[in-house]
């Protein structure tokens, strides 16, 4: 069980993050770039001193340990594999200076590259690597030292699309091996939701949200994370089935009361040329202020009352006529919008 | 279009040129090609190249054992007063050698500050011996090797060290291991530049070391001495200092400068 309360202080930021990650489990720390992420990981592996707090590992006083005595398995972004050793002394450097003997560190080293699926690349210098080969070396190594906590830093952001795919499968299921502590930073929503089994979100230096990622996925409650899961967020006040928000009240499946959260996907946003028969409750009247390609769908940006993103097909698109600057009315199903308390 | 260059910079540009190219051909030009084979063989050269080689050498080894670790502690360790170390270690290079010879004497001279308790404890006297002549030109070049390791250790990426760290080595073996081979090519350049530097050390090694034939007599000892009465020794012994240092310089470019 690890539990760190990081306190780093510099001239222009601070970060400030309690965090708690068991045995077994693997966290995603999510944020955008300069919110915090690597920082708390370098803190924890004691390459950087904090300012307050404490790191506590199995009832353990980490803070004032140096890097190198610390159980810690770190995968560095761009790997950092050294690049005048082999891919198997890389692997074996760990356990030589845990001193274990150069050839039962061989002997481990060698077993860890064909857990990885490496063993017949032992021999080879890294820069004869390809990016996924280097980032299974540097699992292997950072596995190899027997780690209580496994980070791992922007594990996957340096691969390309085809190979991250793999490399992604083949981290779940070594993670999922792991017994220790992991806790992985990434700023990919993807990543996060595909290896981890639970999301710690970092804006700013501080935690906003944490939880699993089926539940962040579905209750934002940033308009980082609200556009890391695709979702229109906005925040009001709920009355029973109304939510009250800026300029106008829509009304929701859930019944609540107080300052709430409201979300729907692009996806449930319909949109008319003129106002529709029978007027459907959540209507109002916007102005198109942008259209971008989105997949096989098109993006509508609509501005107005209630800025929002909706998603329609190109038919559809071409149907409506739409075109920047021009009015459309829009409308959402109280069905497909999502409330939760603030 | 390409613009032609003012004169006003080509022509002390070519100046430049004739300046540092015309000494050297000089020497080639006038050097006794018939008895050059004769005059290579004579045992005062052959010594006195053999000694300059050997002490070159050894002066270099004594610079890589005291100076890398010198560069480390000035690149990696934070301490007040770096700046002013950093200065200090700056100083041989600027000041003029034979002053050097004779801060040396009276640091190391017999009756110097440190070498009164060398001779006292050990018996050890270095003046006007061989191991004098390795100590004047370590101090000359010294400064060579530090200045172009610490250069190389402020280039090299500091997150190997920090991954080397994560892995479990102590900072001794994080710069046997990792640090060390990724900045040996500058190591390699330093100890040439060292090198090249301890062959050519005339000043403090004349003042530090005398000029005995076979024991402190150098090449470029022998080079000047050789002038007064044999001038065509001399050229044959600059000669040979020349294409030591092409062939420094050729190794230079092909391993280590761009």
């Amino acid at each position: 069980m690890i539990d760190a309360h990081i306190v780093v202080r510099r001239p222009a930021f601070t970060l400030d993050i309690a965090l708690e990650v068991a045995e077994g489990e693997v966290v995603a720390l999510l944020g955008p770039n300069g919110a915090g992420k690597s920082t708390t990981l370098r803190a924890l592996a004691g390459l950087l001193p904090l300012s307050e707090g404490h790191i506590r590992v199995g009832g353990e006083e980490w803070r004032h340990r140096p890097a190198d005595e610390r159980p810690v398995g770190m995968v560095f972004q761009d790997y950092l594999l050294f690049p005048h050793l082999t891919a198997l002394d890389n692997v074996a450097f760990g356990p030589r200076c845990q001193g274990v003997r150069r050839s039962e560190a061989r002997r481990l080293a060698a077993e860890w590259l064909s857990r990885v699926g490496l063993a017949e690349h032992a021999g080879r210098r890294p820069r004869t690597l390809s990016g996924g080969q280097a980032q299974r070396v540097a699992l292997a190594r950072a596995l190899a030292v027997r780690p209580r906590l496994l980070l791992l830093d922007e594990p996957l952001s340096a691969l390309d699309v085809d190979t991250r795919r793999e490399i992604r499968a083949g981290l779940r299921r070594h993670l999922a091996e792991f017994d220790g502590a992991s806790l992985l930073v990434t700023h990919d929503p993807l990543d996060a939701m595909a290896l981890a089994d639970r999301l710690v979100v970092v804006e700013d230096g501080r935690v906003v949200q944490e939880g699993a990622p089926a539940h962040i996925a579905r209750h934002p409650r940033t308009d980082y994370v609200a556009r890391l899961v695709g979702l229109n967020l906005y925040r009001g006040v709920a009355e029973g089935h109304d939510v009250k928000l800026e300029r106008l009240t829509l009304s929701v499946a859930e019944s609540l009361g107080g300052e709430v959260f409201l979300a729907f996907p692009p996806s449930a946003v319909a949109l008319f040329r003129r106002r529709p028969e029978g007027s459907p409750r959540n209507l109002w009247e916007a102005t198109v202020g942008g259209i971008e390609p989105y997949g096989d769908q098109v993006r509508v940006h609509l501005e107005g009352p209630l800025p929002a993103a909706a998603d329609i097909t190109p038919a559809a698109l071409a149907e409506l006529g739409l075109a920047e600057g021009g009015p459309v009315w829009a409308a959402v199903k109280a069905a497909e919008t999502h409330a939760y308390p603030a | 279009m390409n613009r032609r260059a003012p004169w006003a910079l080509v022509l002390p540009a070519l100046v430049a040129l004739a300046f540092l190219v015309l000494p050297v051909a000089g020497l080639l030009v006038r050097a006794p090609w018939s008895t050059l084979g004769t005059r290579l063989a004579q045992p005062e050269i052959l010594d006195a190249l053999r000694l300059s080689v050997v002490c070159a050498t050894l002066a270099t080894v004594v610079c890589l054992f005291l100076g890398v670790p010198l560069a480390w502690v000035l690149a990696r360790v934070s301490f007040p007063g770096r700046r002013l170390v950093r200065a200090l270690v700056t100083v041989p290079l600027v000041l003029p050698p034979v002053v050097g010879g004779v801060a040396l004497l009276l640091a190391l001279g017999r009756n110097g500050l440190v070498g009164q308790w060398l001779y006292r404890w050990f018996g050890v006297s270095l003046p006007f011996t061989t191991a004098g002549v390795v100590v004047a030109e370590a101090f000359v070049a010294l400064p060579f090797l530090v200045i172009s390791v610490e250069g190389a250790l402020r280039a090299a990426d500091l997150r190997y060290e920090d991954a080397a760290a994560t892995l479990g080595a102590s900072r001794w073996t994080t710069f046997r291991r990792v640090t060390l081979p990724l900045i040996a090519p500058g190591i390699g350049a330093g100890a040439v530049l060292c090198w090249a530097r301890a062959l050519g050390e005339f000043g403090a090694t004349i003042t530090f070391a005398g000029n005995f034939p076979g024991r402190t007599q150098t090449m470029p000892l022998a080079v000047y001495l050789a002038l007064e009465n044999d001038p065509q020794a001399a050229i044959v012994l600059s000669l040979v200092l020349l294409a030591v240092s092409v062939v420094v310089l050729a190794g230079l470019r092909g391993r280590w400068t761009s």
